[in-house]
């Protein structure tokens, strides 16, 4: 039975691809199979292999045999090499890839091809340069040479959510590789297709086997062995609250693998009424909150804005929303693309629900678009109170609650009062302003007249119940190194 | 006036087309210094003759520049100049053997070494520093509630870059690579004596995508085009490879000129200890690698070998034969060539001057101290014994195939024959014992000390003097910030509170 299959997206882009689990540098069937769904049409594109317990076990162990068969102790240079090389497949193949994650995902094909192709490339040539530059210090301690050494921690699960597939894949391997681990990655079954063609480059590109494994699977079966398994040294996971829960729960109960998480966000967007220029203002904010649909932990999902500028914010902001496309994700003006899922699309509509239920004005929106495919318009709820559930809980959908403000120390008290605290935003035209804000704000990433600039160099993650560690820049490192102290005693005869 | 290509053939019959005008704001242009003629010294012949920039040429250079620098290079963004300097790494690797011939028909060093220790070298070095260009980090320092501090470390400007002839490309891709990835703009004055394989380097910057004005690579005399770029306002750092009495030079210019920045690395007379708990093999093997190593034309060659008395006649018997079988000289383009000609008559002629000065002291001549052969500036591997770490010949810098060996009682001892020295580039302790090699590396006055080994570089660990082998690191993430400066910025926040 091959386990290949041809795509052929709507503009007639033909991607060839192995559907297999991605273990030891081989495609090999799993215990059963999915079904991926093209969210815009809510037809199957293609049937893929799906790990349970037993193909997790089998790709840990290689894994496992690949960091002590030799990747703990590899030449830092050729990882580097290795990862070079992988980017520069990454944008070779850019057209297939992006094609595969616009069917798989919805995201527009413009964003595909702009944004997670070269975010993925950029990711991996950051992390290269990291490999030879990992230092220990020397630490002066009497009679003794006192020093430290950051090694790796050995096999690494990365659980990885559907909002940007290849882009979380490129966040968890490159980091992990970079420090000399080896990983096991369990993609969302709801969109394996990008990260099985760079499977394929993986081995291309030249990688030991076992290095890097990926496989797909349901979260109760894949997941949960992987977060499970003793073999397993550390798990990063990024999707929602629930889910991250769970794998601290198995990790504790387990073998106290190392967690990293990376969950949800309700992100405060606040807009003062000194701002230089609104239409710069009401950009950002709408990229807060429709970009992917409304599928990004940080977005921007509730705005603040100053009484003085209130009305015209929202009359521009809802002419903005309104001016984007919200369609076929291949055709070049689309803005918005369709949910991820039947599932999630139904979710996104109950709170819709919600709001108006709960005394909020639904502004604009609140319907589905089209009769096929998984669409929701642009939507804005105002009249929200502090405590409506649509207030509270992330709702991952193009649904935004707007609030006037008068009082700044009462902004920022609401802006914090949330259990998570991924990210936060502030426009102002006055330095100390932006920056005594920023300050107080609780939040992981803080925006100043901007939203969702994420960059490879810089820390990602968040506070409070959005999660633990941090991803990217430099500080992504400590997530994938161990710390050993070493002190030798020199010439002291007691 | 002669063209830019000229076309020279190598002695494998095979012929190469050099460029030898200056490169200038990405273009080669013609030189208004004295025509240079280099000679290949294997041979004594003149290879070709390249051009030399005078006054006029270094500011234009200069100018080129600083110009790049404000207007153009300090706009790209970080991750695109690693990815440049990627890049030309790649070239450095698709042309290897065109640049490794080159080096060792300029400089007489062996084609094998030039291929797989120079360029190999200078490649990974351009790799290393292209993945620092986006890692770049200032840091934000908490000091009071109301006011917010942070550093940039920004880049320099124009640094100008004096190498020497020992390592033509290495030597200048241990400059070039952290100026470019901390985004500064170059000068480079390359040695009179070997400046083709730089030339064809140039064309590599251009082709690698480079923006114009920020390699620029000219050809030219210490005492003229050196001083010239010493001395330019617009050049914000000197940084300088080559003996002890032109670093002072350089120093004086920057005193009477503009105070800029000055990385210097100098000369050193390093001593190898030898213990008695040695593995006297491995050391032997070693520190003949220490001393003979590119025909002892190294900063940091280990000239003075200090062995404890009790295992002196094992050692000698050891060292020499480990010279024997691997010191062969011959023709650069030899495969079985470890050892070329020296680099020039003049320095044929000191390193012989000093052989005469160590039989004159009372050293014992114990092996070599001839010429080699008939044509070329070939000099047998030399070792003296006997020696006493006051003669000339253990203080003063030979830069040649010659070795001193002393003796010494205990470890004390050699500590302080190894520190009795105005040089502190580096040494060597060989030792089966943890205590004696911890107590003897802190001990030793350098900036590099090797363990059980000798000469071994690489790209993330960094190497420069103590004492007067000059200042300022090379390599490793040290190298950054001496081609950066750090700027703190203090914003006072008004109106606190919200």
């Amino acid at each position: 039975m091959s386990l290949i299959t041809e795509i052929t997206a709507p503009d007639g882009h033909k991607v060839t691809l192995n559907t297999g689990l991605f273990i030891n540098n081989e495609f090999v069937a799993g215990s059963s199979t999915i079904d991926t769904i093209n969210p815009a049409t809510g037809k199957v594109l293609a049937s893929v292999q799906a790990a349970e317990a037993k193909e997790v076990d089998l790709a840990v162990e290689a894994a496992h045999k690949a960091f002590y068969g030799g990747w703990k102790t590899s030449n830092p240079r050729e990882r580097a090499r290795l990862m070079l090389k992988l980017a520069d497949l990454v944008e070779r193949d850019g057209e297939d890839l992006a094609h595969l994650e616009t069917l798989d995902n919805g995201k527009p094909l413009s964003n595909s091809r702009r944004g997670d192709i070269p975010g993925v490339a950029n990711q991996l040539r950051y992390f290269a340069g990291f490999c030879d530059k990992l230092h220990g210090k020397v630490i002066e301690t009497e009679g003794k040479l006192s020093y430290t050494v950051h090694e790796p921690i050995g096999v690494c699960g990365g659980i990885i959510p559907w909002n940007g597939p290849m882009l979380m894949l490129a966040w968890k391997i490159a980091p992990a590789i970079a420090t000399s681990n080896t990983i096991v990655i369990k993609t969302s079954e709801l969109t394996p297709l990008s990260a099985l063609k760079i499977a394929a480059l993986i081995k291309e590109a030249g990688f030991p086997p076992g290095v890097i494994n990926i496989i797909t699977g349901y979260g109760p079966k894949a997941g949960e062995a992987l977060s499970r398994h003793m073999k397993v040294s550390k798990i990063a996971f990024t999707g929602s609250l629930a889910t991250g829960r769970a794998i601290m729960k198995a990790a504790a109960e387990t073998n106290l693998k190392k967690v990293t998480l990376e969950l949800g966000g309700k992100s405060p967007n606040i807009i003062f009424d000194d701002v230089d220029n609104l239409d710069e203002v009401v950009f950002w904010s709408r990229l807060g909150i429709y970009a992917n649909a409304g599928q990004v932990c940080c977005a921007g999902s509730r705005i603040y804005v100053q009484e003085g500028i209130y009305d015209k914010f929202v009359e521009k902001f809802k002419a903005l929303a309104l001016s984007g496309k919200v369609g076929n994700p291949f055709e070049e003006d689309t803005f918005q693309g369709p949910q991820i899922s039947e599932g999630q699309f139904n979710r996104i509509m109950n709170y819709i629900d919600i709001g108006k239920k709960e005394g909020a004005t639904c502004y604009l929106g609140g319907n589905k678009v089209g009769d096929a495919g998984y669409f929701i318009e642009p939507t804005i709820f105002t009249d929200v109170k502090p405590d409506m559930r649509i207030m509270k809980e992330e709702i991952f959908g193009p649904v935004v609650a707007i609030s006037k403000f008068k009082d700044v120390d009462d902004v920022v008290a609401q802006a914090n009062d949330t259990t998570y605290g991924l990210a936060a935003a502030v426009h102002t035209s006055n330095i100390t302003r932006a920056i005594t804000i920023s300050n107080a704000l609780e939040a992981g990433s803080i925006w100043v007249n901007c939203y969702n600039i994420i960059t490879e160099n810089s820390p990602f993650g968040g506070y409070k119940q959005s999660g633990i560690g941090r991803e990217n820049g430099e500080y992504a490192l400590a997530n994938y190194t161990q710390i050993k102290a070493i002190k030798i005693n020199v010439g002291n005869p007691i | 006036m002669s063209a830019d290509l000229q076309t020279i053939t190598l002695p494998t019959g095979k012929k190469l087309e050099v460029h030898t005008h200056l490169f200038i704001n990405n273009e080669f242009v013609p030189g208004h210094g004295p025509l240079i003629e280099t000679i290949n010294p294997a041979t004594e012949e003149v290879i070709c003759a390249v051009h030399s920039a005078d006054e006029s040429d270094v500011n234009a250079a200069v100018e080129a520049a600083d110009k790049c620098f404000n207007e153009v290079w300090r706009k790209v963004a970080p991750a695109e100049k690693g990815r440049l300097v990627n890049k030309l790494a790649d070239l450095m690797e698709r042309d290897k053997e065109e640049l490794a011939a080159l080096d060792a028909l300029d400089n007489g060093k062996a084609y094998t070494v030039a291929r797989d220790i120079d360029i190999t070298e200078s490649i990974g070095c351009f790799r290393y520093f292209a993945g620092w260009a986006d890692k770049i980090h200032g840091k934000t320092i908490d000091t009071v509630a109301d006011r917010w501090c942070y550093t940039r470390h920004e880049a320099l400007g124009v640094v100008g870059a004096v190498i020497p002839w020992n390592y033509p490309i290495m030597m200048a891709a241990w400059k070039f690579a952290p100026a470019l990835a901390t985004g500064n703009c170059v000068v480079m004055k390359t040695s009179e004596l070997t400046p083709l394989s730089m030339l064809k380097f140039a064309a590599l910057a251009k082709e690698a995508g480079f923006p114009a004005g920020v390699v620029n690579i000219i050809t030219g005399y210490g005492h003229t085009t050196g001083n010239f770029l010493a001395n330019h306002k617009l050049v914000s750092k000197m940084a300088f490879t080559g003996s002890t009495g032109t670093g002072r030079k350089i120093m004086e210019s920057s005193s009477a000129s503009n105070l800029k920045k000055l990385q210097l690395e100098l000369g050193g007379k390093s001593a190898q200890v030898v213990c008695a708990d040695a593995d006297l093999e491995n050391a032997a093997v070693m520190a003949c690698g220490g001393i003979f190593n590119n025909h002892g034309q190294s900063c940091n060659a280990g000239s003075r070998i200090l062995v404890h008395s009790s295992v002196l006649d094992k050692f000698l018997e050891l060292f020499v034969k480990a010279t024997d079988e691997t010191i062969i000289l011959g023709d650069p383009f030899a495969e079985e060539t470890y050892q070329g000609p020296q680099i020039s008559k003049g320095q044929f002629d000191k390193i012989l001057n000093y052989i005469k000065i160590g039989q004159e002291e009372g050293a014992t001549l114990y092996k070599g101290g001839k010429r080699w052969g008939e044509k070329g500036y070939f000099i047998e591997p030399t070792i003296f014994i006997n020696c006493k770490n006051n003669m000339r010949i253990m203080q003063e810098e030979i830069f040649g195939p010659v070795v001193g060996i002393a003796t010494f009682e205990t470890i004390d001892e050699a500590i302080a024959m190894a520190n009795d020295s105005s040089y502190g580039l580096a040494g060597g302790v060989y030792t089966s014992s943890v205590d004696t090699a911890i107590r003897v590396s802190n001990e030793i006055k350098a900036g590099t000390v090797w363990v059980n080994t000798y000469d071994i570089f690489d790209q993330s660990t960094p190497f420069g003097g103590y004492k007067q082998s000059g200042f300022g690191k090379e390599l490793g993430k040290y190298a950054l910030q001496e081609y950066t400066q750090v700027k703190v910025v203090k914003f006072q926040l008004l109106n606190t509170g919200l």
